[in-house]
Parts: structure tokens; C-alpha cells; sequence
């Protein structure tokens, strides 16, 4: 029962959620363009589909995505699965099955993401070749683990979020210098297509679990920040994938395909 | 646009599991191999995973019967018709309007304002709690709508994009030095949230489409990178709303 009032309810709050972009796309239509709507009765169908649709999603996640993570964090982070009898002898090395699972989150996936293998194509074309399609999906895959250990790490050691990530950003601008002019616009795209709308929430949940967890951190200052460090990091291995790529090929310039 | 659409079909359904797939293959291997513990409320996690599937599974199929095909062709006829004021208009709604219904950010909007609640940053009422995640979420939408402006000026006039981003850059550290430690995080991790499954289609619609229609632009080249822009902004602009909100 209880199941079924937080579907409703959650029902009735997304109409106000998906109005805006009604309101925009018909406003537009019959205002500026003035055409009438092509096919109407499949557009409201569609519309209810949403409405409902948002309505499983966000109420799924509350029941299965956000709690999973939180309990995952909970259970890798207790001194009784870690074996430490004293909670204030914990180095940041002990929690390492909190980082092996960050990887194989971050890993698998990423690399099971549709709209990646849409990019890695589009990357494989414009490259002529050089860059190969699983290439740079792992390298991809390959970032967003990295990212979310390092991301973990941080929550574990409490270092303030802003130094990973504005060190981060100084690799990129030096990377951009140097990598292959066609793979940029791409690379900086691919930071933000990597994190789906599945991923999102169950990273969030995992670093809020384990700010609130490990001993010393708050959920306010060190749970949010993964997603940051999921999105950065793509950008970094995939302009290092096409410069490796580019350097292998023998220097077989790959400006030649800009037309 | 396929035409064919078939409601009865598990095909979506499907699709969505196997997104979650990897989700639960990891989490059981875990549980399985290294935990060794039963898991709590085991029941409620596989009917939230099953509400998942078909939520995500009827929102995409909603959005590729209705808004994405004439979202499309709008975004197509804007970028054909001349005038400047009316696409930078539609840009900024295209932008804004994409965002406040993006389910990602919706969740962690809510989820940001439980842990203020929690850390006494706002009052702990209902009401405090969801003018806050609210004024989060139309933060971000703002943000992203300006990206897409800057994104399409930038494709008109053929700015080339790593300066924007190093510019952009160099505000968002300028404007750390200056925010409550507490927003911090979430602003860094709101440029990674807006972008997923409503902004995504549309936005590099609208991108490409006038990428194509302009003489001397590059699709591949010129087309892409509004999404870039529309995860930096994102950061300053939240970083903004905590410095006036707390």
C-alpha cells in the first residue's frame, strides 16, 4: 500500500516536473512556427508515458538504487567486515574493497553504455581508423573507474574536492595542447554522456553512504563529488587514448579527414 | 524516427534491465564473493530495480513518441530560419525546459536537500526541504539554458571551444575560492548529472542542425560541444546559488 501512495504521489509531483518542456514545445510550435501538431493523439500518448514512467523510475530508486548504495557503502566501510577491532586505527589503505568495488562499478557500467558505443563509433570514423571502437570504450570505461577510485579515496582521506578537480581540469588544457585536433570536441563531450541516468543515482548514494560511514567525514561536505570525478576523468584518458593512438600510428596525421 | 510503436513490446523493458545488468552483476558479486551477508530488504531492492526498468523503459519510449521528433524538427527549423533573437530564445527554453525534467537531477536535487536538512543548512520541514531542492533544480535548468546560448553564439560565430572551456574553467576556481564548503560538491557534481536522457538528443539535435546549415562549419567539429559547455555552467551557477542561499 504504502508502495502505491509514494507511486501517486510522486505521479502528481512529476506533472510539474515535465510542464516546462511542454509548455516550451507547444508555445514554439503553434506561436512561432505556427503548425499544427503532427499527430496528436501519439503525442499525448506519449507524454502520459513519461508522466508515468518518471513516476516508476524515481520511485524505483528510492525503493532499490539509492539504498543499495548507502548499504553497499555501509557494509565495505564496518570495522567488523574490515577486521579492525579499534574504529580509530583505520588507514585509508584498509578500505580497499570499497575501491575495488568503485572500479567495477564504474567499469562495468560504462562499458555496457549504449550511447558510449554511438560515440566510439563516431570517434572511429573521424579518427580514419586509428582510434579502434573497443579502444576507446575502454579507455572511456577505463576513466570512469579510475575516477570513481580516486573520487572514493578522497571521501575516505577528506581532501577538500576542489584541488582533484581543478587539477584535473590543468591536465585537460595541457592534454588539449598537445591531442589530436578532430578528438577534442568528443573527448570533452564524453565526460558528460558516460554517467547515465541509472549510474547517477547509485554513485551519489555510494558516496553519501560512505561520507556518512567513515569515521570524521560529513555527508554534507565530503558525500557529494563522485559524479564530478566520473565526469572529469573520461576526458583525460580519451585524449591520452587518441594521443597514445596518434603517436602509434607513426604520425599519420589525422587532420587529413576533416572534410 | 521509427514509426512502428509497439506498447505491448518487452523490447524497452528489456533494454532497461540490460542497463541495470551490469549494476546487479557487480553488487551480487560483492555480496556473493566478498561480503557474505544477507542483504536487507532483498524483496524491496528487486521490485525498486523492476520499477526502474519500466519507469526508464516508458519514459524513453514516451519521449521518442512525442517531444524528441518534434523537439527535432524544431530545433532543425530554427536553425534553418534566419532570425538570430528567436533562436537564441529557443535555445535558452530548449535548454531550461530539457533540464528541470532531466530524472537525474531531479533525484539528487531532493537527495541534496535531505542532507541539508540533516546538517541543519535549511530548515527540517517539507516545505524548506522542497524549496530548496526546487531552487536547486531551476538553478541548474538556468545554467544549462545560458550554456546552450553561449554554445550556439559560439557555433555562429565559429569561437573556437577550448577557449570557452578554459575560460570557464578559470571562473569556476575564481568562484570556489568564494563558496560555503558545503556546496562545493554538489555544484561539481551537478555538471555531470544535467546531461543525460531529455537534454542530450535535443540539445546535439539543435547542434548539429546548425552546424549543417551554416557555410564553413564543421558538424563533427562545430556540432558537438554544447554539451561541454552545458556541464560547466552548471557548477558556477550552483556554486552561486549556495553563496546567496546559505
Amino acid at each position: 500500500m504504502n508502495i502505491l501512495q509514494g507511486l501517486l504521489h510522486t505521479g502528481l509531483n512529476t506533472i510539474l516536473d515535465v510542464l516546462p518542456i511542454v509548455m516550451i514545445i507547444f508555445g514554439f510550435q503553434f506561436l512561432y512556427l505556427k503548425r499544427p501538431l503532427p499527430n496528436p493523439k501519439k503525442v499525448l500518448l506519449g507524454f502520459a508515458y513519461v508522466l508515468v514512467g518518471l513516476a516508476f523510475f524515481l520511485e524505483g530508486l528510492e525503493l532499490a538504487l539509492f539504498p543499495l548504495g548507502k548499504t553497499m557503502a555501509a557494509q565495505l566501510t564496518d570495522p567488523g567486515f574490515l577486521g579492525i577491532a579499534n574504529a580509530d586505527d583505520i588507514h585509508w589503505s584498509d578500505y580497499y574493497w570499497v575501491y575495488a568495488f568503485a572500479f567495477a562499478i564504474g567499469f562495468a557500467t560504462t562499458v555496457a553504455e549504449p550511447a558510449l558505443l554511438a560515440v566510439a563509433i563516431k570517434a572511429n570514423e573521424v579518427s580514419g581508423g586509428t582510434i579502434s571502437v573497443w579502444g576507446l570504450r575502454t579507455a572511456v570505461a577505463l576513466g570512469v573507474a579510475l575516477g570513481l577510485v580516486l573520487g572514493t579515496w578522497r571521501i575516505v582521506t577528506g581532501y577538500p574536492l576542489h584541488w582533484f578537480i581543478i587539477s584535473g581540469y590543468a591536465i585537460v588544457v595541457i592534454q588539449t595542447i598537445f591531442a589530436p585536433r578532430m578528438i577534442i570536441a568528443l573527448a570533452y563531450d564524453s565526460g558528460g554522456v558516460t554517467t547515465s541516468t541509472v549510474t547517477v543515482p547509485l554513485v551519489a548514494a555510494l558516496g553519501l553512504g560512505l561520507a556518512s560511514t567513515i569515521p570524521g567525514r560529513s555527508p554534507l561536505i565530503d558525500g557529494f563529488g563522485l559524479i564530478a570525478f566520473a565526469s572529469l576523468f573520461p576526458m583525460l584518458t580519451v585524449m591520452a587514448h587518441a594521443q597514445i593512438a596518434h603517436w602509434r600510428s607513426g604520425k599519420k596525421p589525422s587532420l587529413s579527414l576533416e572534410n | 524516427m521509427r514509426e512502428v510503436h509497439l506498447p505491448k513490446s518487452l523490447k524497452p523493458v528489456l533494454d532497461s534491465l540490460r542497463d541495470l545488468m551490469p549494476i546487479v552483476l557487480v553488487v551480487a558479486a560483492f555480496q556473493l564473493l566478498v561480503i557474505r551477508q544477507p542483504l536487507p530488504n532483498l524483496l524491496d531492492l528487486l521490485l525498486g530495480i523492476l520499477f526502474v526498468a519500466i519507469g526508464l523503459s516508458l519514459f524513453i519510449r514516451g519521449l521518442e513518441m512525442g517531444l524528441f521528433p518534434i523537439g527535432q524538427s524544431m530545433a532543425q527549423s530554427f536553425a534553418r530560419k534566419g532570425s538570430i533573437t528567436w533562436l537564441l530564445l529557443f535555445a535558452f527554453a530548449l535548454g531550461f525546459g530539457t533540464t528541470v525534467a532531466e530524472p537525474a537531477l531531479i533525484a539528487i536535487a531532493d537527495e541534496a536537500a535531505r542532507i541539508a536538512a540533516a546538517g541543519n543548512l535549511i530548515h527540517q520541514s517539507t516545505d524548506a526541504m522542497q524549496g530548496y531542492a526546487l531552487g536547486l533544480r531551476y538553478t541548474v535548468a538556468l545554467s544549462v539554458g545560458v550554456a546552450i546560448v553561449l554554445g550556439v553564439i559560439r557555433i555562429l560565430k565559429g569561437w573556437p571551444i577550448h577557449w570557452l572551456i578554459i575560460c570557464g574553467y578559470i571562473c569556476i576556481i575564481i568562484i570556489t575560492e568564494f563558496a560555503p564548503r558545503e556546496i562545493i560538491g554538489i555544484a561539481y557534481d551537478s555538471g555531470g548529472v544535467t546531461t543525460s536522457t531529455i537534454t542530450v538528443p535535443l540539445v546535439t539535435a539543435l547542434g548539429v542542425g546548425l552546424a549543417s546549415s551554416i557555410k564553413g562549419r564543421n558538424p563533427m567539429i562545430d556540432g558537438f560541444g554544447l554539451i561541454a559547455f552545458a556541464s560547466l555552467t552548471p557548477i558556477m551557477f550552483v556554486m552561486i546559488y549556495g553563496m546567496v542561499v546559505h
